[in-house]
């Protein structure tokens, strides 16, 4: 049974229209007007050469099993789009399209790639994981004997130190939210937990440092606090429940919850224990952030709390007046999101969105807000808190605070603006 | 709390946390024992310090050679910058400035890092592929072309690691006490 909005559930809280969040719990309601403001919608309707009520595919048996499922051939367009090096194809990004996804899982398969000389095709009967330096005895891991092991599972997000870089432009760029802010993905990874296996190699307790290495053609390799991948750390084998897929370090990745992407090391091969960082240039001339003052800020492990709004969202076209569910997603890494907020009048007043469970810990929260939107140009934005009390800065303060040629750990309130007509596009406001 | 109180904390800390792990999660042993000289064959480490430096030489008049054959078509004449990130930036310039260049002179904080990471990841379309005497000259050749060593200057183990970058102590460490 569905239940009629009343004009009660239509009094807003908060300015441009945002309705109560738990219009959601309302037995049976329907939001149905609210249609995402997606692509689809933007193509012309379809010529219709099948009888609705009774198609073709209702008469005939239909395709037979496959080995290895794939999405619809009508959802073609939902892919990671790619940012290479003109001259080193293999040194670039590509981006999750969020706008595009729903829940908070990302499939494997559009889950965001940073390499920095390609994917590396690796035989994982001739890959190995050794762990040695500040230990009583180096050891040597095949990949079957890590499936051997006890495992842990960890539903987490993952970041790029770099996603969002766009955001110190000085002007708001203009792109689909994946090809801005996809540098971030949400797995299930499933592995071994490091503790484990640096325990039986036998700690030295002078180590402070993990030196971690990815056998790729660039070898990629940054230093990491002991402390933590004894905390929470794992070497995963799986990823959504399967294993690995090349592109996310097939057989082996370090995997630490909360930690920006390259310190997750893809194609693990070797984790030394120091008294130091080895002061890769991953960790220094790159992932560090330059200030105003001069100084850099470095070893900024831990991403902080952030938030966007997916739908409606820059590209996108709203269908004129009517309800809508504006939603999206927040992550923090430093525990769990505690709340978001949303605002319909460029931040002059917010209201609270529903938080869907499950709310995990260093993991995707998604987040929804019913609207109704009376037509008129607006602003929406959204803002995250975590646990810890830390909230989501506004961009101005970002920006005061930490200049513009920081480049890495951008996590600003996103501003979607929408006009008279309903298009929606970036806006700094 | 001194580093040396920090790092028993710390070891405390650690024991307790493995003790609890192996108890948690009874595992097999399957590491296989590799001797520490077994190790040091897998080990790409360069500290800044120098450890990890193979032997070798060269000076930046060879390694000016190798960059323009191997290096400049992406980095650039003079790694000034093409497709490829700026190496070289010697117009006299604060890292205050809104778009301070982070090439290597002004903003590189250990000179190891150049040879290393050329070692481990360039050329890109032939990682690995430069002998330790090439390394050291083009790595030569970068820092006298950033004017932070003389042009006749010989890097080799010893006075590599002895370089003082000029952003030396230009990093604040954020997540972890230094
Ligand atoms: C095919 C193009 C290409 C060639 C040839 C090449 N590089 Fe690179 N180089 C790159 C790219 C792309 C990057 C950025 C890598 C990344 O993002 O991880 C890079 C990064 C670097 C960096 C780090 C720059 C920074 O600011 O972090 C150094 C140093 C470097 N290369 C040196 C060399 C040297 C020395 C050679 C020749 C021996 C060389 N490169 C040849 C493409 C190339």
């Amino acid at each position: 049974m569905t239940t009629e909005l009343t004009s009660d559930d239509l009094q807003p809280v908060a300015g441009g229209g945002l309705l109560h969040r738990r219009l959601f719990l309302k037995s049976g309601l329907v939001l149905a007007t609210a249609g995402a403001a997606g692509h689809a919608a933007a193509e012309p309707p379809a010529k219709l050469s099948e009888d609705l009520a009774s198609p073709s595919w209702m008469h005939a048996p239909g395709a037979p099993f496959t080995p290895y499922g794939k999405p619809s051939k009508h959802e073609a367009r939902v892919m990671r789009s790619i940012g290479a090096n003109k001259d080193l194809p293999t040194n670039g990004v590509s981006w999750t399209p969020l706008e595009e996804l729903e829940g908070i899982i990302t499939p494997s398969g559009l889950h965001f790639e940073r390499h920095h000389n390609g994917v590396p095709e690796i035989d994982p009967a001739q890959h190995r994981l050794v762990i040695h330096g500040l230990v009583k005895q180096p050891l040597m891991f095949t990949v079957n004997s890590l499936l051997r092991y006890p495992m842990q599972s960890h539903l987490i997000f993952i970041e790029c130190g770099g996603n969002s870089n766009a955001g110190w432009h000085e002007e708001p760029i203009q792109r689909p939210l994946g090809g801005f802010h996809g540098l971030v993905s949400c797995s299930e990874w499933t592995g071994v937990p490091l503790a484990i296996l640096f325990d039986q190699a036998g700690i030295d307790p002078k180590a402070t440092w993990v030196i971690a290495e990815g056998a790729d053609g660039a070898v990629m390799n940054v230093s990491l606090p002991l402390k933590k991948l004894m905390d929470d750390a794992i070497v995963a084998l799986y990823q959504n429940g399967e294993r690995i897929r090349p592109e996310n370090g097939y057989p082996l990745r370090l995997v630490i919850p909360g930690f920006e992407g390259v310190t997750n090391v893809k194609w693990l091969r070797r984790l030394q224990l120091t008294t130091e960082p080895v002061m890769a240039r991953n960790e220094t001339a790159k992932y560090t952030e330059l200030l105003p003052s001069g100084k850099a800020r470095q070893f900024t492990f831990e991403i902080e709390a952030k938030s966007l709004i997916t739908s409606p969202s820059a590209g996108q076209k709203m269908f004129g007046p009517n309800i809508y569910e504006i939603k999206g997603l927040a992550w923090t890494g430093r525990g769990k999101v505690a709340k978001v907020e949303v605002s319909a009048d460029g931040g002059q007043s917010w209201a609270e969105a529903a938080l869907q469970e499950p709310v995990l810990s260093r993991c995707f929260t998604r987040f929804r807000m019913p609207w109704n939107w009376d037509g008129k140009p607006t602003v929406l934005k959204s803002r995250a808190t975590d646990e810890t009390g830390y909230v989501q800065p506004e961009r101005e303060m970002l920006v005061k605070e930490r200049g513009r040629n920081g480049y890495f750990h951008y996590n600003a309130i996103l501003s979607w603006g929408i006009d008279e007509d309903g298009a929606i596009s970036h806006v700094y406001a | 709390m001194s580093t040396r109180n920090a790092c028993a904390v710390f070891a405390i800390l650690f024991s307790a946390n493995a003790a609890f792990a192996a108890s948690a999660h009874p595992a097999p042993r399957l590491g296989t024992p590799m001797t520490a000289e077994d190790a040091t064959k897998w080990d790409l480490s360069i500290f800044p310090d120098g450890r990890g430096l193979p032997p070798g030489k060269g000076v930046a008049k060879d390694g000016k050679v190798i960059f323009d054959t191997q290096c400049a078509s992406c980095h650039g004449d003079g790694g000034r910058g093409a497709t490829a990130e700026e190496l070289v930036s010697i117009e006299p310039q604060s890292l205050k400035e809104e778009a301070a260049s982070k090439a290597i002179g002004p903003y590189w904080p250990y000179a190891t890092t150049v040879f290393d990471f050329i070692r481990r990841s360039m050329p890109a379309g032939a990682p690995g592929s430069l002998s330790a005497d090439e390394l050291y000259a083009v790595t030569a050749y970068l820092l006298a072309a950033n004017k932070v060593i003389g042009d006749t200057d010989e890097m080799n183990a010893k006075s590599l690691p002895a370089v003082k970058m000029p952003n030396r102590d230009g990093f604040e460490w954020v997540g972890v006490k230094k």
